[in-house]
């Protein structure tokens, strides 16, 4: 299970963008982190992959523990190795390298031969399409097929867990139902998953539980079907009420909410 | 200077032939240099300017280990010159991969995430130190790198090659194909995918710094092979002496020239200006531009690949589909 507690995330050493955000991933489970553009969602995703240092981040506060250990300030190697694998915002393939190359660079710490070739004889089953575009350069991919390719270099890892940051990006809805699908599939295979999205709707319609951040902060969290019907929810991330001129921000609504809270 | 006249002499049997010769010669240098220089660019976005001293400092380690404490042939009674002379190399081999490990970890390293031009203020820093200390080991006169070759001469008739011509060959190839199978391999892959997208590569769990380590090692290796084929006979000196590591700046175009961030480009470039060179040298004789007209070639090679590709011939501007 992961664990994210109380975790605070300061960029330059001035830039505050985390805020003591907690969130948990159980095993087995889809666990979806909602927000909208600058929530802190990539941010979250770099703290538990250990990428905050190139990015010139730090965590300041809270911790990140991955079935009971404190991971805060591994390097991301180790975190690869104990079972947590990511996928990078925008794909980030390799496009210089050929996708069985790119498949190959995910495995480099996989340095079982045998775990190896079955990690990559269920990404060719689960991605059909790559089996077939095996010797072709990352780079020429559709975008499709690069954020597959993205997913399959992951699993090359063969993870416990899978964190995917905004899989549905840029893709047409016949895609993103496609990604949707094979999110379910690798949860299905045991992996545990944690869905960052701004695609509310595609990502709580599998999810076992959700999560919706903003400025830094969990504003709301709980069973997705309660998190879709939530009239704040549909507005704001599911645009189902109201056109554009009457649309309040977000913060309004939580100004208004915490009144309500201190009220009540 | 004696190898001139040597040259001189082998090369007349045909000028031509000998033409091709001084091309591949000097082309094999150039590869080798410019593929240290990229494979280094490409793994870690920094243009080496301490490559001549490490051209330098490797060509002395083998003169070191093969010639003047004849390590490890003084232990070994009765071995063939031949062999013991292989074995002093490939120590010398080791500790220049060692050497460029240690200033990558001591210099380069502290310097990640810096503007790619400090980094490259740096490693001008760590060319001027290290000429500096291996100029002091060498001494004045040049040191003979004790190479079994001497002067001997393969004579096919048609043309006559130096034995040390032969081996400089056959070595550029072998390395050449020894770096691009090594750029098939895990680590290559992971080399490959570390110089695409740093970050990309820290996520799938690759040790970046390694890699760097690695590519420096790599680099140095090559740079003392071709410091060992500038300062040896026929063609080039009789030693390393303090103007070894200023060959590199023969070698610069070539990756100009090349792209780069591209091996191939740096192996083609290499013997592209290489025969360029030899060819100026050979046939063009303008009494005004002097003697030395072929060291300014590479940079002409340059100057006009520039205007026609401004990012080499084989630099690609990046592949990648948003
Ligand atoms: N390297 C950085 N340095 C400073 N600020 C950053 C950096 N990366 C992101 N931020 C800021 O942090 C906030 C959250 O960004 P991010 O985590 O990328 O959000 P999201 O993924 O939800 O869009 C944004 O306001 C962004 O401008
Ligand atoms: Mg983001």
């Amino acid at each position: 299970m992961l664990e994210v507690a109380n975790l605070e995330v300061v960029y330059n050493d001035v830039v505050l963008v985390l805020r003591g955000i907690s969130l948990e991933v159980p095993d087995g489970s889809i666990v979806a982190l909602l927000g909208a553009n600058g929530a802190g969602k990539t941010t979250t995703l770099r703290a538990i992959g250990g990428l905050l240092d190139v990015h010139e981040g730090d965590v300041t506060k809270g911790h990140v523990t991955f079935d009971g250990a404190d991971i805060t300030e591994l390097d991301p190697s180790d975190r690869v190795k104990l079972g947590i694998s990511q996928v990078l915002e925008g794909r980030r393939i390799f496009g210089e390298l050929t996708v069985d190359e790119n498949l190959a660079a995910g495995a480099y710490v996989n340095r079982d031969r045998k775990a190896t070739s079955a990690a990559y004889d269920q990404v060719m089953t689960l991605f059909p399409r790559l089996a077939e575009r095996r010797k072709a350069t990352a780079g020429y991919l559709s975008g499709g097929e690069q954020q597959m390719l993205a997913i399959g270099r992951a699993l090359m890892q063969s993870p416990k867990l899978l964190v995917l940051d905004e899989p549905s990006l840029g893709l047409a809805p016949l895609l993103v139902q496609q990604v949707r699908d094979i999110i379910v599939d690798v949860n299905k295979a045991g992996v545990s998953i944690l869905l960052i999205e701004q695609n509310a709707n595609m990502a709580l319609s599998i999810a076992d539980y959700g999560y919706i951040m903003e400025t830094g902060k969990v504003v709301m969290d709980g069973d997705p079907q309660k998190l879709l019907k939530d009239e704040d929810v549909q507005e704001f991330y599911l645009g189902l009420h109201g056109d554009e001129g009457e649309r309040k921000s977000f913060r309004d609504v939580k100004h208004y909410k915490r009144r309500k809270r201190w009220l009540s | 200077m004696i190898p001139t006249v040597v040259l001189a002499q082998a090369g007349a049997t045909n000028d031509f032939a000998e033409m091709v010769a001084e091309g591949l010669s000097l082309g094999s240098i150039y590869a080798l240099l410019g593929m240290g220089l990229v494979i280094i660019f490409k793994a870690t976005r920094v243009l080496n300017f301490a490559h001549g001293a490490l051209t330098a400092a490797g060509a002395y380690l083998i003169a070191a280990f093969a010639s003047i404490y004849d390590i490890p042939g003084r232990w070994i009674p009765g071995v063939a010159p031949w062999f013991s002379w292989t074995l002093s190399v490939i120590l010398a081999l080791i500790a220049a991969a060692f050497l460029g490990v240690l200033l990558e970890r001591a210099f380069i390293r502290p310097m990640v995430g810096e503007e790619m031009f400090a980094v490259a203020l740096v490693t001008l820093g760590v060319d001027i130190m290290l000429r500096g200390i291996t100029n002091d080991f060498i001494g004045t006169d040049p040191r003979p790198l004790g190479d079994p070759f001497g002067t001997q001469i393969l004579d096919l008739g048609w043309v006559t090659v130096a034995y040390s011509e032969v081996a400089q060959f056959f070595t550029a190839v072998v390395l050449v194909a020894g770096v691009a199978l090594f750029f098939r391999s895990r680590t290559g892959i992971a080399m490959r995918a570390t110089a695409f997208d740093q970050e990309a590569a820290r996520a799938q769990g690759i040790n970046v710094g390694r890699i760097f380590s690695i590519a420096w090692a790599i680099g140095a290796v090559l740079a003392t092979v071709a410091g060992l084929f500038i300062s040896i006979f026929p063609r080039r000196s009789a030693g390393v002496d303090t103007s070894t590591a200023f060959f590199v700046f023969r070698a610069f175009p070539v990756v100009i020239v090349g792209g780069l961030d591209s091996v191939v480009g740096a192996i083609l470039g290499g013997f592209m200006i290489g025969f360029a060179e030899s060819a100026a040298v050979s046939y063009l004789q303008f009494d005004f531009l002097g003697a030395g007209f072929g060291g300014i070639v590479p940079y002409i090679v340059m100057l006009i690949v520039l205007i026609v590709r401004p990012y080499g011939i084989f630099g690609t501007e990046e592949i990648r589909r948003v």
